[in-house]
C-alpha cells in the first residue's frame, strides 16, 4: 500500500507545455506514472510527446479520467490553477511552484476546505510525492527511491527528503510513500495529515519526519503522535543554529521572536517519544535500528 | 521585507488609516524645513529597521526649530542596536489620552489570519501576551470571508477599550485588514494606536513586513532601496542567491534550503562557526556554483569552504563537472571541502578525485566533511 497516490493515479499536468512542466512531466511518465493529460487554454488540441493538451482541467478529467494534478504554473497563476483543479474534480493537487504569495495560499487553502473538501492540496513549494514503483508526481529523482516499504517519509524540505530516500535505499530499506509537504507558511497537506495516513496504512511500519524552523507544525505533529499514533517516528529538524528573524531559503523557515525554534520542536518531538536524528546522515542510521525491531 | 515606520505610515494613509501629518528628512536642514511646514510641536523620530528606538534616544519631542536642529543633529548617524540612522521622520506631536495595540498576521497553525487588539498599547506585545494573555482580544479571520464592520465591532467590544474609541477603532481595523491583504503584508502592526484627548483614533507607529513573494504585483522599488543588507548579502541578492550572512569563518554552499540549514547546523555541531547560509537551489550547475563561490570568496572572514551537494535529477558527475568548471573560473582563497551524495555519487567523486589536493578535499559524509572544513579553517 501507499498513501495519497498509487498505481491507479492518473495525472494531468497544469503547465505541461512549459519547459519545467514538460521536463518533469515526461520524466514522471518515464518512471511509470500515468501522465494522461496537460492543460493550456492556448494550446488545446496539441500534444506533448503524445500526451494530449486540453483547455481546462475539467475537460482533461472528462476525456482522460485524471484524478490528480501537478501544477507547474508560475507563481502569479497558481491560485487560479489550484481552484480550477478543484472545480474540475481533482482529488489531489500537487503544487511544485515556489514563490506563491502567502495571502494567495491562505485564500485557496480555505476555499478548498470550504467548497471542495474532497480535494487534497500538496504544497506549494514542494518536491511532490512518490510511491516508489507506482507513481511519482513532481521533481523527485525516482532512481533514489525503492518500493516495498516499510518506511514512510514526510518532509518540509526537498533535498533533505532526497537524502532520506537515498539513505533508506542504500541500506536496502524500502519506502511506501514519500510526501514533500513543502516549505511555505500554509502547506495544503500538514505533517499530521501525512502521519495519520501512514498510521492507517498497513504497509507502513515506521515514519521519517523532516521538519525545520518556523511555525509550530512540528509541535502539533508531536501532540498527534502522543495521542493518536503507535508507529515509531524518526525525526530530524533543520535550523538548530539559524538566527532569529531571517528567512532561511524557504518562505516558512523563519524564527519569529522566540517562536518556531528548532530546539522547541526537538523537545516536543522527544517528549512524544520520537527517535531524534541529530544530522541528516543519522536519519538513516537511526531508522535502520528502528526497522530492525519491527 | 521590513518597512521603515514612515513607509508603513504612508502605506496606511493610502488605505485611509489616520496618521499624523509628517515628512521624511535626510539632513538636519530638511528636518527643520519639514517641522516648519508641519507646525510645532513636532516629534523627531529615527527611522531604522529595529525596535527600542525610544529607549535609545531616537525619538524626541521638539517645540521649536532650534530644538529640531539639536535633536536631528543628535539622531542622524546615531547607532541604534547596530543600525545607523540615515533617515528621520518628522511628524506633528499628538496629545495622547490612551494607547492601544492592533495587528494582523497569519496564524500558520490555524491557517487563518489573526487579528490582535489590546487596551495595553505602547508596550511589548509579546510581554503582554506572556503576563496578561486575557488583555489581548484575538480574532481569527477567514481570508475567504474577509473582515466585516459588524465583526470588527464585536471584536472591539471584547477588547474593553474606552467607548469613545469604539467607532474610530472599528474604522481603523477594517482599513488595516485591507492594507494587510491588498498590500500583501506578512505583518501589519500599530503600536500604539492612540485615542487623542480630542477623541480621534489614529496610528502613532507603523510596523509592516511585506511578503517578498508578492513583489511581482506591487511597486516596491522604493522599499527595496532602503533595505539594510551587509555587503555580502547585497552581492548574493544581486546574483539571485538565497543567502544569509552569519558571523563565522566556514563558508557554506548547499543545494536546497533544508540541506543548507543542516550544513550550517553540522558545522556548529562539530565546533566550527559558519560564515553564512547559502542555498543554490536544486540544479547545482557550473554557473550558479561559480556565482556562489564568488560571493563566499569575497567574504574576508572565510577561512575554508564547505560545499554540500545532493545530486538528484542532476547526477553526481554533472555536479562534479560543474564544481570543477566553477573552480576554474574563480580564484579561490580558501581550501574547499566537498561532500557529494545522491545519484551517481561515486562517479562524481571519481571526477573530483582527479582534482584533489590539500586545497580541495572530497569527503563522503556530512559529518566528516564538516570536521575537515573546520580543521582546514584552523590551519589556514
Amino acid at each position: 500500500m501507499s498513501i495519497f497516490v498509487d498505481e491507479t493515479t492518473r495525472v494531468v499536468y497544469q503547465g505541461l507545455t512549459g519547459s519545467q512542466g514538460r521536463f518533469y512531466g515526461l520524466r514522471n511518465r518515464e518512471y511509470g506514472t500515468h501522465v494522461v493529460a496537460g492543460t493550456n487554454p492556448k494550446k488545446a488540441g496539441m500534444d506533448v510527446d503524445g500526451i494530449p493538451v486540453f483547455a481546462t482541467v475539467k475537460e482533461a478529467v472528462a476525456e482522460t479520467g485524471a484524478n490528480a494534478s501537478c501544477v507547474f504554473i508560475p507563481a502569479p497563476g497558481v491560485s487560479d490553477a489550484v481552484l480550477e483543479a478543484a472545480e474540475g474534480g481533482i482529488e489531489i493537487v500537487v503544487v511544485i511552484t515556489e514563490g506563491v504569495p502567502a495571502h494567495d495560499e491562505a485564500y485557496f487553502y480555505n476555499r478548498l476546505k470550504r467548497d471542495y473538501p474532497g480535494t487534497r492540496l500538496l504544497g506549494p513549494n514542494c518536491p511532490g510525492i512518490i510511491s516508489p514503483g507506482k507513481c511519482n508526481i513532481g521533481i523527485t529523482a525516482g532512481e533514489i527511491a525503492m518500493g516495498g516499504g516499510p518506511v514512510g517519509i514526510v518532509s518540509r524540505s526537498g533535498t533533505l527528503t532526497y537524502q532520506a530516500l537515498h539513505e533508506m535505499t542504500q541500506r536496502g530499506i524500502g519506502q511506501t510513500t514519500c510526501v514533500g509537504i513543502g516549505g511555505d507558511p500554509v502547506p495544503g497537506t500538514s505533517f499530521i495529515d501525512a502521519l495519520a495516513a501512514f498510521e492507517a496504512d498497513p504497509e507502513t511500519g515506521a515514519v521519517i519526519m523532516i521538519g525545520e524552523i518556523g511555525g509550530s507544525a512540528e509541535e502539533e505533529a508531536a501532540e498527534f503522535m502522543k495521542h493518536q499514533m503507535k508507529k515509531p517516528v524518526v525525526a530530524y529538524i533543520a535550523g538548530l543554529t539559524a538566527p532569529p528573524g531571517k528567512k532561511m531559503g524557504h518562505a516558512g523557515a523563519i524564527i519569529s521572536g522566540s517562536k518556531g525554534t528548532a530546539a522547541a520542536k526537538i523537545e516536543a518531538l522527544e517528549d512524544a517519544g520520537c527517535h531524534i536524528a541529530r544530522n541528516p546522515s543519522e536519519i538513516g542510521e537511526v531508522m535502520a535500528e528502528v526497522v530492525a525491531t519491527l | 521585507m521590513d518597512l521603515l515606520e514612515y513607509q508603513g505610515k504612508q502605506l496606511f494613509a493610502e488605505y485611509g488609516i489616520p496618521v499624523s501629518p509628517g515628512h521624511a528628512a535626510f539632513t538636519v536642514q530638511e528636518a527643520v524645513e519639514a517641522a516648519d511646514r508641519i507646525g510645532y510641536p513636532v516629534v523627531v523620530k529615527a527611522q531604522v529597521h529595529v525596535g527600542g528606538r525610544g529607549k535609545a534616544g531616537g525619538i524626541q519631542l521638539a517645540s521649536d526649530a532650534e530644538s529640531v536642529r539639536t535633536h536631528a543633529l543628535d539622531i542622524l548617524g546615531m547607532d541604534i542596536r547596530g543600525h545607523v540612522v540615515e533617515t528621520l521622520w518628522i511628524e506633528r506631536a499628538s496629545d495622547i489620552a490612551e494607547e492601544y495595540y492592533a495587528s494582523f498576521t497569519l496564524d500558520r497553525s490555524a491557517k487563518l489570519h489573526l487579528g490582535m487588539l489590546s487596551a495595553r498599547g505602547g508596550v511589548d506585545i509579546e510581554q503582554v501576551a506572556a503576563q496578561e494573555p486575557e488583555a489581548i482580544a484575538r480574532l481569527h479571520v477567514d481570508p475567504v470571508d474577509g473582515l466585516s464592520e459588524a465583526v470588527a465591532r464585536e471584536w472591539v467590544d471584547r477588547a474593553n477599550l474606552n467607548p469613545a474609541a469604539t467607532d474610530g477603532t472599528v474604522d481603523v481595523l477594517v482599513k488595516l485588514y485591507r492594507a494587510y491583504v491588498d498590500g500583501d503584508a506578512d505583518l501589519v502592526e500599530i503600536n500604539p494606536l492612540i485615542l487623542t484627548t480630542d477623541g480621534r483614533v489614529h496610528a502613532l507607529d507603523a510596523k509592516v513586513t511585506l511578503d517578498d513573494n508578492a513583489a511581482f504585483r506591487h511597486e516596491w522599488s522604493e522599499y527595496e532601496a532602503t533595505q539594510e543588507r551587509d555587503e555580502r548579502e547585497e552581492a548574493a541578492h544581486a546574483k539571485g542567491l538565497q543567502y544569509v550572512g552569519l558571523d563565522g569563518y566556514v563558508g557554506i554552499i548547499a543545494n536546497g534550503a533544508g540541506l543548507a540549514m543542516s550544513t550550517v547546523d553540522i558545522v556548529s555541531q562539530v565546533g566550527g562557526e559558519p560564515a553564512n547560509f547559502l542555498d543554490i537551489g536544486g540544479g547545482a550547475n557550473a554557473d550558479v556554483m561559480a556565482n556562489a563561490l564568488e560571493v563566499i570568496n569575497n567574504d574576508a572572514e572565510v577561512k575554508s569552504i564547505f560545499i554540500n551537494i545532493f545530486g538528484g535529477i542532476t547526477k553526481g558527475e554533472e555536479v562534479a563537472n560543474g564544481i570543477v568548471q566553477a573552480l576554474g573560473r574563480v580564484e579561490i582563497r580558501s581550501p574547499i571541502v566537498i561532500r557529494l551524495d545522491g545519484t551517481n555519487a561515486d562517479e562524481g567523486r571519481a571526477i573530483l578525485a582527479e582534482h584533489e589536493s590539500d586545497r580541495l578535499v572530497s569527503q563522503p559524509t556530512m559529518i566528516d566533511a564538516a570536521r575537515k572544513a573546520v580543521e582546514l579553517a584552523g590551519a589556514s
